[in-house]
């Protein structure tokens, strides 16, 4: 127990996906322009992820591993997430059309999103039990989504200051993620696995 | 337009004009994950170009066999093999590199400028021009991975050539006290967004659209 609450509060705040792991950067920048898609994101991501971490994982324990597969890892992970995603776009679609209209334009983006295929490969890496690699799965996406929150809600005031023109566009947005990157670090080494 | 001007076209396309990381924010997150040390940016750009460039081959020599429903899905199989293969080349002939790049080297997969030139280039044109672009590409790629981890290593580090001591060249002499937030994540960030303010000055005196 005490190891899955360090594991939650470690992948939330102290090594947090975005901002100390540089994983799901793409979206990070690409969708953080407005509060609500950034919500709408955050909300597919952590769907995706925790799904994608338990199927990845039961396929690499029980097929890979036993059948001495392991170089077989990131091609059958990814098109493991690709048909995830697929599944849950085409599921969504008939079972609640409301919730597909405010994520169905975030779900292909997330195939090509490296925090999902991150999460899989790491949730390998350490070695996590079942258990604590579907609660890596959650505490990896909420840490993403809350990133991604905080930074649309810089961003929506970013768009009333007066920046710098070079600086305008993107190399603000890096800048200030930068900061608030700066900011995290502060959580750094207070908790280790 | 003779062939070679479109080739030398789509060879420098890729390098400036539509830079992946400088122009596009494509690809960040090795970008930003590996340029610690300079050695470790420019490894991790070679070994995406060469997946780049396979995968672009292999996807326009392939384009009149996959249909198009369903191109998103072999478009990754084929990148994921070369991604296979590179993973394994590094862990047998560069160790020290593979270790460094970590989790970065299987992420090559979703690296989204390899699947955005075979969703945009690869998929349409002929072999030999899909091969120059993947050049191209590449070597805009490798570019930005070895400025950005060029301006890290010196400003964070001190060093060039890092990390390892016996390769390592000290810029500074003994007395240099490293900007260590540079070899930190924050850095990371904050240094890329300044290298684009400059790009972003350059390439407007230039007129570079």
């Amino acid at each position: 127990m005490e190891r899955l609450l360090a594991i939650i509060f470690i992948y939330i705040l102290v090594d947090n996906f975005v901002l100390q792991r540089f994983l799901g950067i793409c979206p990070f920048i690409g969708v953080s322009r407005k509060m609500e898609t950034a919500i709408g994101m955050s909300m597919a991501v952590i769907f995706v992820m925790t799904m994608a971490t338990l199927v990845t994982w039961i396929l690499n324990t029980f097929v890979l591993v036993p059948y001495e597969l392991e170089y077989l890892q990131i091609v059958t992970f990814i098109l493991v997430i690709a048909s995830l995603v697929q599944l849950v776009e085409t599921a969504l679609r008939k079972i609640s059309p409301t919730l597909y209209q405010g994520l169905g334009i975030f779900l292909p983006l997330i195939t090509t999103n490296c925090a999902i295929m991150g999460v899989a490969l790491l949730a390998v890496r350490e070695e996590f039990t079942f258990v604590e690699a579907v609660v890596f799965g959650i505490a990896a996406s909420i840490g993403f989504s809350l990133a991604l929150v905080i930074m649309a809600g810089i961003r929506e005031r970013l768009e009333m200051a007066k920046i710098p023109e070079a600086l305008q566009g993107s190399a603000i947005t890096l800048i200030t993620a930068g900061i608030l990157s700066l900011a995290f670090l502060g959580f750094s080494g207070m908790l280790t696995l | 337009m003779s062939d070679k001007s479109v080739y030398v076209q789509d060879l420098t396309r890729g390098i400036v004009r539509e830079n992946p990381v400088f122009k596009l924010l494509l690809g960040l997150c090795p970008v930003l994950g590996v340029t610690a040390f300079f050695i470790n940016g420019v490894g991790m750009g070679i070994a995406a170009t060469a997946v780049l460039v396979a995968s672009n081959v292999v996807i326009s020599s392939l384009k009149k066999f996959i249909p198009p429903q369903v191109r998103i899905p072999c478009f990754i199989v084929v990148i994921a093999t070369f991604v296979t293969v590179i993973d394994m080349v590094l862990e047998a002939f560069q160790p020290a590199l593979h270790e460094a790049l970590g989790i970065f080297v299987p992420l090559i997969v979703v690296n989204c400028v390899i699947l955005g030139r075979a969703e945009a280039f690869a998929g349409k044109q002929p072999v030999i021009r899909s091969l120059i672009d993947g050049i191209g590409v590449g070597i805009g790629f490798t570019l930005a991975l070895g400025i950005l981890a060029f301006v890290r290593e010196v400003a964070g580090h001190g060093t060039l050539m890092g990390p390892d001591p016996e390769s390592a060249v000290y810029l500074f002499g003994p007395g240099f006290e490293p900007m260590g937030l540079f070899a930190q994540p924050p850095g990371a960030f904050i240094a890329l967004g300044l290298l684009l303010g400059i790009f972003n000055v350059i390439f407007k005196k230039l007129n570079i659209k």
